[in-house]
């Protein structure tokens, strides 16, 4: 059994884990409202980027000259994938949730035969990826330095992406990131962004627009910003993930430390006292013998 | 009978501007400025570098943007732009650093047409605020 001494150092050492987690989860908390918030003012620009471009690609006539970023290239051999994850940890499940979405996604790519590739954004996604599909990722980005998800940096992934796209390199791009429902529940998401994947949704309204230049010009203009705006999307929701898991785990950590401190505690005393009742029974079978 | 439609302006941040008394928008449509009145029939367009003109009972307000789009249905304006200001709460300091900007931007030779008529256009917007 371990000594007294040994004991009360653990629980002061427990102890001060906890109040490091407490403060983290205070921390995350404060940062969770912005950043809940401004993924919720962030979604009416996507949402009506979308419903643009829906409107758009319905009304285009000529489907086979159709830019290649809504059309696709005509094939599926090559995808490129954006894993976003963050750039701290301890935030619970949040990085090897996306992981585990992107790993299932990749294996089933490449048992077909197709080529892969990959791009990181964030740390943790590259420090996990790296040891299996080393080879594979093409770029690394971190944005360490910028305090909250800014259109600044989306823009920057999003051009990069377009430009490989323009130089042929891959033919399909699918992001993975987590969509945040609440501070409990955040849901891994693939989303494919390049070619648009438009299924399933239906046009508002059958209203034919006018369109002042044409179609096409504003198809091949709107059609990068949409990706960086999707990039962006996926950007603000990952950071109020992080942090409402962060939350939480750290919440688990809080109490987990308080009820270990709990146990040791009485660990403690019961030792303590069967210590001093030692000691008694000494020197009372001690004075008897007299 | 009311003359009055809705104009919503957002950026990627956040909703920037909701309005339901709008008379008038004049916007600067990429093939040039373009004035929207209530029942303008739908349209999407996109912007070039210039300055947004609401019209409203409550009052006139000036938008510079450098760019974005513009959709119109059923009396519903909605602009989607990721670089607006309020003429009224931009500074002259400001506008000089926008200025600067972007002439530094119209002087590179490596850059192809359409980006280099984009920044001329900054320039000239710009200047006319001054």
């Amino acid at each position: 059994m371990a000594s007294l001494d040994d004991l009360k150092k653990r629980i002061a050492s427990v102890k001060s884990t906890q109040k490091i987690t407490k403060a983290m989860k205070m921390v995350a908390a404060a940062k969770l409202r912005r950043a809940q918030e401004s993924a919720e003012k962030g979604r009416p620009y996507s949402e009506k980027m979308n419903n643009v471009i829906l409107n758009l690609s319905n009304g285009i006539s000529d489907k086979e000259n159709a830019p290649k970023l809504l059309s696709g290239t005509g094939q599926e051999q090559t995808h490129l994938c954006v894993v976003m994850t963050s750039d701290r940890g301890l935030c619970g499940g949040f990085n090897s949730n996306i992981i585990k979405k992107a790993k299932n996604y990749f294996a089933k790519i490449l048992d077909e035969g197709k080529g892969l590739k990959i791009i990181t954004v964030g740390s943790k996604g590259n420090d996990q990826l790296k040891r299996v599909y080393g080879d594979k990722i093409i770029e690394n980005i971190s944005f360490k330095e910028s305090k909250n998800a800014n259109y600044f940096d989306a823009d920057k992934v999003g051009k990069m992406v377009i430009e490989k796209f323009e130089a042929g390199e891959f033919d399909v791009c699918t992001i993975f990131y987590n969509q945040f429902k609440n501070v409990i529940t955040q849901i891994p998401q693939a989303q494919q962004i390049i070619p648009l994947n438009n299924e399933g949704e239906e046009s508002s309204s059958e209203e034919s627009y006018e369109f002042e230049p044409d179609e096409d010009e504003i198809l091949s203009n709107l059609l990068p910003k949409n990706i960086s705006t999707q990039i962006f999307k996926a950007m603000l929701e990952n950071s109020a993930s992080e942090q409402g898991s962060r939350m939480s785990a750290m919440d688990n950590a809080t109490r987990n430390a308080g009820e270990m401190v709990d146990k040791l505690t009485i660990e403690y005393n019961r030792s303590r006292q069967a210590a001093i009742t030692k000691e008694l029974i000494e020197i009372i079978s001690g004075a008897e013998s007299l | 009978m009311s003359e009055e439609f809705k104009v919503e302006i957002v950026n990627p941040e956040k909703s920037f501007l909701v309005k339901d008394d709008v008379s008038e928008v004049v916007v600067p449509a990429f093939e040039g400025e373009m004035g929207i009145l209530k029942d303008h029939i739908s349209i999407i367009s996109f912007l070039k570098p210039g300055i947004i003109k609401i019209l409203s009972k409550s009052g006139d307000e000036n938008y510079y943007v450098e760019d974005g789009i513009v959709e119109f249905k059923n009396n519903n304006l909605s602009i989607l732009t990721s670089t607006i200001f309020n003429l009224a709460e931009m500074d002259k300091s400001k506008q000089q650093d926008l200025l600067k900007q972007a002439e530094e931007e119209a002087n590179k030779t490596d850059i192809n047409d359409q980006s280099k008529y984009l920044a001329d256009q900054k320039v000239e917007v710009l200047k006319t605020l001054n």
